[in-house]
C-alpha cells in the first residue's frame, strides 16, 4: 500500500455518548481525521493530483500551487513530497502555527496573504500568480475543480452507504470548497432520493470555524450547487468550540473546530427527526492542529 | 485621539463597504465601542452575549496582537492602526 492508497475507508463512528436526548435516532460521524494527512482534504487532494497526472496537466517535478486555509495545503504538501513535486501554498497570515509548521515540514513554501481578506484573499492572490506564469504551475483550484467533489462522489458517499447498510436518511456537513458536501450528497441522492442534504455554515460572516465559508459574504465556489441543499443549519463559533471540547472529553475524539460545528449541527437537527432516522456527519480534521487555541481551557 | 481601524472583508457589508475607518479612543475597548456605536449591526458579530469581544477575534495594535496582553484595556497611541483579525483559519493570529 502506498500513501495514496491509505486515503479513505475511514471508520463510521457512533456518537452514542452525545445522543441521550435523541433516543431512537442514530447520529454517526465519519472519522476523516484518521486519513494520513489528518483531514478529509486528503481525499480531494489525492483526486485532484491523480486527475492532473492522468490528463497530463501535472507533469513529473512540476510545482503544485493553490490557495488554502490550511488542511488542503497540508494534504498537498504531503502528497507533493510523495510525488517529488515542489508545492507553493497561499495562506491567510492568521493560519495557525501548527498548520504552517506541518506544511513546512513537508518541504512546501508558504506565501502569506492579508488576514483581513481571509481565504478569498489567498485565492485571488494565487489566481494572479498563475495568470502571470501559467506554464510554471499545476493549479488544482480546489474551489472549482470537479475532481474535488468527485472524490466524495466516488468514495465518501459509497463508504457511508455501505457502512450504514443503506439506512442513512440525512447527510449533515459544513462547506468550505463545498466539495465534501456536494460530492457526497449528490451520490447519496442518486442511491436514494429520499436522503436529505443538510448544509452547515457559520452563523456570522466573522467566525472562527476554520475551513468553512459563510456563503453569502464570500466568493461562492464553482462546486457549490444550492439545489442539493435541502436545509441549512447555522452554528456559532462558540457552539463549535463547545462541541469540540465535548467530543474530546465525552467521546475521546480529539477533532477540530469544524468537526465541532458539524456534530453540534447534527445533534441540533436530529432532535427533530422521526424515530429510526440515521444522520451522518463528518469529523473533518484532527484537533492536534489547534492545540494553541485557548478555547480548550487547558 | 484618532486611530485607523481596519475592517475585515467579512464585515464590510456592515460598514458601507469601507475597509478603513477613523475613530476616536485611547484603548481597544473604547475604539471598539465607538465602532459599534457608529455601526450598531456590527455589535453581535464582534461581541458575545455578555458584551465581551468574541473569543475568536484577535486585535492588533500596529503589528502587535494585544488579545492576551491588555485586551480591551490595551492602549492605542494616537495615529496608530487597529486591526480586527478573525481567526478564520483556526489561527491564534499571534504571528
Amino acid at each position: 500500500m502506498d500513501l495514496f492508497e491509505a486515503v479513505g475507508n475511514t471508520p463510521l463512528l457512533s456518537l452514542s455518548q452525545l445522543t441521550a436526548k435523541t433516543p431512537g435516532i442514530n447520529v454517526l460521524a465519519k472519522a476523516e481525521f484518521l486519513n494520513p494527512g489528518g483531514s478529509v482534504k486528503d481525499r480531494a487532494a489525492k483526486s485532484m493530483l491523480l486527475d492532473g497526472l492522468a490528463k497530463g496537466r501535472l507533469k513529473p517535478g512540476q510545482t503544485i500551487i493553490d490557495a488554502t486555509s490550511g488542511n488542503t495545503g497540508i494534504s498537498l504538501a504531503m502528497m507533493g513530497a510523495f510525488l517529488g513535486c515542489p508545492v507553493v501554498l497561499y495562506l491567510p497570515a492568521n493560519a495557525s502555527r501548527e498548520r504552517k509548521s506541518l506544511i513546512k515540514i513537508h518541504g512546501a513554501e508558504i506565501i502569506e496573504t492579508d488576514p483581513l481578506e481571509s481565504s478569498d484573499g489567498a485565492y485571488l492572490a494565487v489566481l494572479k500568480e498563475v495568470e502571470r506564469n501559467p506554464d510554471q504551475y499545476f493549479f488544482p483550484d480546489q474551489y472549482n475543480n470537479p475532481a474535488n467533489a468527485l472524490a466524495h462522489y466516488n468514495t465518501t458517499a459509497l463508504e457511508i452507504w455501505e457502512q450504514t447498510g443503506g439506512r442513512i436518511t440525512h447527510f449533515i456537513s459544513a462547506m468550505g470548497t463545498s466539495g465534501t458536501f456536494m460530492g457526497t450528497i449528490r451520490r447519496l441522492k442518486e442511491l436514494s432520493p429520499a436522503i436529505k442534504g443538510v448544509a452547515v455554515e457559520p452563523s456570522s460572516p466573522l467566525h472562527g470555524i476554520e475551513g468553512t465559508k459563510h456563503m453569502d459574504s464570500t466568493i461562492k465556489p464553482g462546486l457549490y450547487d444550492a439545489a442539493l441543499i435541502d436545509e441549512l443549519v447555522r452554528i456559532s463559533t462558540a457552539e463549535a468550540y463547545s462541541m469540540a471540547k465535548r467530543l474530546a472529553r465525552e467521546c475521546g475524539l480529539l477533532t477540530g473546530i469544524s468537526s465541532g460545528a458539524n456534530v453540534a449541527a447534527a445533534l441540533n437537527y436530529s432532535a427533530g427527526l422521526p424515530q429510526g432516522s440515521t444522520a451522518v456527519t463528518i469529523l473533518a480534521d484532527t484537533g492536534t492542529r489547534y492545540l494553541s487555541e485557548s478555547f480548550w481551557g487547558v | 485621539m484618532s486611530v485607523t481601524v481596519k475592517i475585515p472583508a467579512a464585515l464590510r457589508a456592515y460598514t458601507d463597504g469601507l475597509s478603513d475607518l477613523a475613530l476616536e479612543g485611547q484603548t481597544v475597548g473604547q475604539i471598539i465601542d465607538a465602532l459599534v456605536e457608529r455601526y450598531p449591526d456590527l455589535g453581535p458579530h464582534l461581541k458575545d452575549d455578555d458584551g465581551q469581544l468574541q473569543s475568536f477575534v484577535n486585535v492588533f495594535v500596529g503589528s502587535k496582537n494585544v488579545k492576551n496582553s491588555g485586551g480591551i484595556l490595551a492602549a492605542v497611541p494616537d495615529g496608530e492602526t487597529l486591526m480586527l483579525v478573525p481567526a478564520i483559519a483556526g489561527g491564534s493570529g499571534d504571528n
